[in-house]
């Protein structure tokens, strides 16, 4: 019955293509990425260097190799951070919603609207204000503005979740909040999550890679593939493959993501799968 | 419909109070001493003690706090420590840079995207949507700095229609420094637009599985009249959320843009800010910032009750 | 004369067959009903006839309005015939009008189509006089009114206003008061007949109920899995059918009573005592869903609890479930006062309605009957449960082999199997039934029936049955509530109160709820009035 989408198909490609070049970036990559050599700058792409070499004669592939793997760390840690902290936050909500007190859950959904009013740029340029450009701070601020995503998605598909008669059911049987959102709410809003959480990853990618071209990433001599645009646009008359290389691969990776999302939608979304053809859920005799 | 607005009012107040207290409580209370991270090692006991007596040390942080917001709803930002000029001054010189280029971008966006969602979900499986969608895809995933420096690569350096960066100033007068602008807000526009459009699109769609389109059909109205005489006004309620948060993202991304193409607007004055350490400019920009995007989202909720009487009668 | 005849209809989605070679016709002035269960193709039927299907539709066959094949029509004359000669009512009134634009925009918008010179005074006119026919009070409900301001009846009045405001031929009514409530049902009902006499126009009325039809209809189609099974005329077709699956349909629509000399004890199970429930609402005083109602459940004993959507009996269940807080009152269970804690919670349990919400769709059969479980104090071994949840398998009739199987896999009758199972497998003392049966099909809905009623027997357990169904209660409880706006109107046994209502409320509600037999007899009396 489950057939892959054509976008899950390529979605899911890039996305394993980029995992396996970033992981092959911890033991191996063509040259090192800290080794100058001035005599060989500006070499164009070609044979010795896939993606020919920048102002320092450093090579761009391995480059951005370990800059995608900088990339997809500080969004996994980023998305996680949001994840953890805004997937129970608003299943706690909405039980506090479903029974009776309203005050907790208008708490948390204010505080999550303050956060939302900082856009995301500005929090982190905020906290790299006060803290100092660092890698450690990217995460964190990217990772702040994840919190109130996760918690709103998962706060409204759990209130979607709490009217059902089997949450009803949980409760006749005695079990309580929390094991019920456990149990019960947590794995049937799981799909959405991860469908979210690959977007969330995408934006992420993006994020950092904003924040490090602004210098507000991963600090030198750490590359970063924001950073490396940065420093390409000076060159890019003469050198242009230095600003190429390293924005195709963001777009090829966010890309991949979100195809792989969207295909992981079509598969797991029950509104598509239930759709049957005369538009409505037979009730075929027992 | 009064007491809609009333609570509207009043969420709108508590957001920005509470947002004003983040915003000092990060840049006055957390560092510690402010003097010190503002001057660096480089001042002298004297110039810290003189700027102590500027920021207003001497006092509390709650009647700093109270001085500082009741200063901000008289006009009073504060004095540039670096640029020893009025805060104020500073911000409207650059906010005439950066609020045309996001007014430019968003209805950019929106001219590109409505149409083209619409079109996309009216001809669904359709070559046309097809390939829109397939650009959408791409829009979303392209980083707009990276797309501003293909741009500038392309329409400067290789046509030479615009020119690189820089702005002349609205002196020059208004269509010269709307070219100026124009790369800019297309590189913030594009990857905002192909959100939009997709947004637009399922919004479309779905509206048309609703039973009320049935009802228009069943009176005899074609399917794009039932669309446009019924649809659109109800697929236009997603749509609008997704405008009021673009409005954020392109605040945000304008910084960012504003450093590619060397625009002398806000954004860029936060950077400099933050390099020079002048933390009185940066709390009032990200203060600004906030101000503006809490009070969009203010005004989507107006339109939301212009839009739905159910919402204007607060029995939603 | 004929209006409408369907010849060799074939309908194919996707290349799946909906309808097989379907036959019927109908005459001006004339109601023709389309019986059958959920995937009969009934609806698609009158979707094909209006001509507005899913994507992907094959027609085959002739659909010939006075004699002009609909099939051979452009898209754009079709337009016209919906606005000329075609109207169409849906079954779910609440979805049905545009949430944002008045209901006279919406009637008037339907008029001008029609009548695209008519001056602007003139159409405000025909709308307001369009809302009177249906019976909607200009004065309570101006043309400015916006959907939301009106109930699910209210605005299935202004649907059928739409579809009049066009001097329709022929009225398609698809499910047109399932949704609704039987006391507003009857009206609805009335209404519709009330226009094929007053304009003469022919209604085809599609319904899973033989019972709403059978008193209304001059001929009637039973549909099953795409293909008509029998049709005829009314008058003559209760006596004359022939197929076994009309008998089936009419025996379910009729249901069977069950005996009722069962002996109730004089142990109280349940005691609700003057129990309140409050709901805040903003700027209004207090609504009290749950009015300061009382009574009383005894071993062995069938209750029923009867009302409206809206009277406050969902309320009532889940707080005699613990689900929810009241605000005044008692409940007694077992003779212990009871506020949901876990020791008395065993001796309790509920079906619900809906047989898709009531199972975690994550969760095996085996897992879904053995929840209850978790209140017990000593906990089971997992050999224990499985005995026990297989035991209880057998009895609602599914087999081992349905252990570890997930709901989707089950139809509508089965999962509600499984809900009885589920509801059983502690051994409870009572079990309510919320609605149990309402939202399955007729015939299903009998075998579900009967499954309770040897069950309930055979493990000597009481129940509450709560339903707005009549019928349905009175055949299966001895003693009967009728509740209405939160208040306990009328209490007594059940044979007792139908005989001889005395609360007006009741009075409306049986004469309001469909009965086949007093619907065949009234057609043979009529039909002999006429003969006469």
């Amino acid at each position: 019955m489950k057939h892959f989408s054509i976008s899950f198909i390529v979605g899911g490609g890039l996305s394993v293509l980029f995992l396996m070049g970033a992981l092959l970036s911890f033991f191996w990559t063509p040259y090192d990425v800290e080794l100058l050599n001035i005599k060989g700058k500006f070499a164009s792409p070609g044979l010795e260097h896939l993606m020919g070499t920048d102002h320092f004669g450093r090579d761009i592939l391995s480059m951005v190799m370990v800059g995608t793997r900088n990339a997809i760390a500080v969004s996994l840690i980023a998305v996680g951070i949001g994840a953890t902290i805004g997937v129970p936050l608003g299943l706690w909500a909405a039980a506090t919603c479903m029974n009776g007190s309203r005050l907790i859950d208008e708490l948390l959904m204010r505080g999550n609207d303050l956060i939302f009013a900082f856009p995301s740029l500005l929090l982190a340029i905020l906290i790299t204000a006060v803290f100092g450009p660092s890698i450690i701070n990217a995460i964190i601020a990217i990772g702040i503005f994840n919190i109130p995503v996760f918690a709103r998605i998962s706060r409204g598909a759990a209130l979607s979740i709490w009217p059902k008669e089997y949450i009803s059911a949980a409760r006749v049987a005695g079990k309580g909040v929390s094991r019920i959102s456990y149990e019960h709410i947590l794995p049937n809003i799981l799909n959405l999550l991860i469908v979210q959480a690959t977007i969330q990853f995408s934006i992420a990618i993006i994020a950092e890679a904003s924040l490090s071209y602004v210098g507000l990433g991963s600090q030198p001599p750490n590359p970063s593939l924001g950073r490396m645009l940065n420093e390409a646009q000076t060159m890019i008359f003469f050198a242009p493959w230095l600003a190429y290389f390293p924005g195709g691969v963001i777009v090829a990776l966010v890309l991949g993501f979100n195809l792989m999302g969207d295909g992981i939608r079509d598969l797991l979304d029950p509104k598509l799968r239930q759709k049957s053809i005369t538009g409505k859920v037979s009730n075929d005799a027992s | 419909m009064i007491s809609f607005l009333l609570k509207k009012i009043t969420s709108l107040i508590i957001t920005l109070l509470v947002s004003t207290g983040v915003i000092f409580i990060l840049i006055e209370v957390v560092p510690g001493d402010p003097v010190a991270f503002m001057m660096g090692l480089s001042g002298s006991t004297d110039a810290a003690d003189a700027l102590r007596l500027e920021l207003g040390l001497n006092v509390g942080p709650w009647d700093r706090y109270f001085d500082w917001v009741s200063g901000m709803v008289n006009g009073n930002f504060g004095i540039s420590y670096t640029y020893r000029v009025p805060v104020v001054e500073l911000i409207r010189e650059r906010a005439l840079v950066s609020v045309p280029l996001t007014i430019y971008a968003l209805l950019l966006s929106t001219v590109i995207a409505i149409p083209a969602g619409l079109i996309s979900a009216t001809r669904r499986g359709s070559l046309v949507d097809t390939s829109f969608m397939g650009f959408a895809q791409l829009g979303v995933a392209i980083p707009n700095f990276w797309f501003a420096i293909l741009l500038v690569l392309f329409f400067s350096t290789t046509l030479k229609l615009f020119s690189a960066s820089g702005f002349p100033g609205w002196d020059a007068g208004f269509f010269i420094c709307l070219k100026a602008l124009t790369l800019p807000a297309i590189s913030l526009a594009l990857p905002q637009a192909a959100i939009l459009s997709r947004v637009m699109r399922s919004s479309v769609l779905d509206v048309m599985n609703e039973d009320y389109i049935r009802t228009a059909r069943a009176k005899g109205l074609s399917k794009k009249q039932a669309l446009f005489r019924h649809g659109l006004r109800n697929a236009m309620i997603p749509v609008l959320t997704i405008l009021g948060l673009q409005f954020s993202f392109l605040l945000a991304g304008g910084i960012i843009i504003e450093s590619v193409f060397s625009l002398p607007g806000l954004g860029r004055l936060v950077f400099q800010s933050i390099i020079q350490r002048d933390l009185i400019v940066v709390k009032s920009i990200v203060t600004l910032l906030v101000f503006s995007v809490v009070t969009i989202t203010f005004i989507v909720d107006l339109l939301y009750a212009a839009v739905d009487p159910r919402l204007r009668e607060g029995n939603s | 004369m004929t209006l409408l005849k369907v010849k060799d209809f074939s309908l194919s989605i996707n290349d799946e067959i909906i309808l097989h070679n379907i036959n019927m016709e109908i005459k001006a002035g004339k109601v023709l009903a389309i019986v059958g269960e959920s995937g009969s193709g009934k609806s698609m039927m009158s979707s094909a006839i209006i001509n507005l299907l899913p994507q992907g539709a094959k027609l085959k066959g002739k659909i010939l309005l006075n004699n002009d094949n609909l099939l051979d029509k452009s898209e754009r004359e079709m337009c016209l015939h919906r606005m000329n000669d075609l109207g169409m009512i849906f079954q779910e009134p609440m979805t049905a009008l545009n949430p944002l634009e008045t209901i006279g925009t919406q009637i008037m918008e339907a008029i001008k189509l029609t009548n695209p010179k008519i001056r602007y005074k003139d159409l405000l006119k025909k709308a307001e006089l369009i809302l009177e026919r249906v019976e909607m009070d200009k004065n309570r409900f101006p043309l400015n009114t916006y959907p939301h301001k009106l109930s699910g009846g209210q605005r299935q009045r202004v649907v059928i206003a739409i579809a009049l405001s066009q001097n329709p031929k022929l009225l398609i009514a698809d499910e047109p008061t399932t949704a609704l409530d039987v006391t507003t049902q009857a009206k609805i009902m009335k209404l519709l007949m009330k226009l094929v006499k007053d304009y003469g126009i022919g209604i085809i009325l599609v319904s899973h109920d033989l019972a709403v039809v059978a008193d209304l209809a001059d001929h009637i189609v039973i549909m099953r899995k795409g293909k008509v099974v029998e049709q005829g005329d009314t008058k003559t077709f209760f006596k004359s059918m022939k197929h076994s699956y009309s008998k089936q349909l009419f025996d379910a629509a009729k249901h069977k009573l069950y005996e009722k000399n069962i002996t109730v004890g004089s142990e109280v199970l349940l005691e609700v005592l003057n129990l309140t429930k409050e709901y805040n609402l903003a700027n209004k005083k207090p609504l009290k869903a749950v009015n300061n109602v009382s009574f009383t459940l005894n071993r062995g004993e069938n209750l029923g609890l009867v009302g409206e959507s809206g009277c406050g009996k969902s309320t009532l269940a889940r707080c005699i479930l613990g689900l929810e807080k009241f605000s005044k009152g008692k409940i007694h269970i077992a003779g212990r006062p009871f506020y949901g804690q876990k020791e008395l919670r065993r001796c309790i349990n509920v079906v619900f309605q809906d047989p898709f919400g009531s199972f975690n769709p994550r969760h095996t059969v085996e897992r879904l009957v053995a929840e209850p479980f978790y209140v017990l104090k000593k906990p089971l071994t997992t050999f224990e449960k499985r005995v026990k949840v297989l035991r209880m398998l057998k009895l609602v009739g599914l087999g081992d082999g349905d252990l570890k199987k997930y709901p989707h896999e089950f139809s509508g009758g089965q999962r509600q199997r499984i809900a009885i199972a589920r509801a059983l497998i502690t051994e409870p003392d009572i079990i309510l039934l919320d609605e149990s049966t309402s939202a399955l099909d007729v015939i299903i809905r009998t075998q579900i029936l009967d499954l309770l009623r040897d069950l309930t027997k055979k493990l000597g357990i009481s129940y509450l049955f709560i339903s707005h169904d009549l019928t349905t209660v009175k055949n299966i409880t001895n003693r009967v509530l009728v509740m209405k706006d939160g208040v306990i109107v009328e209490e007594g046994l059940t044979a007792e109160i139908y005989k001889n209502p005395k609360h007006h409320y009741t009075k409306s509600l049986i004469e309001a709820s469909p009965d086949i037999t007093r619907a065949i007899k009234s057609k043979e009396e009529n039909n002999n009035e006429n003969t006469l």
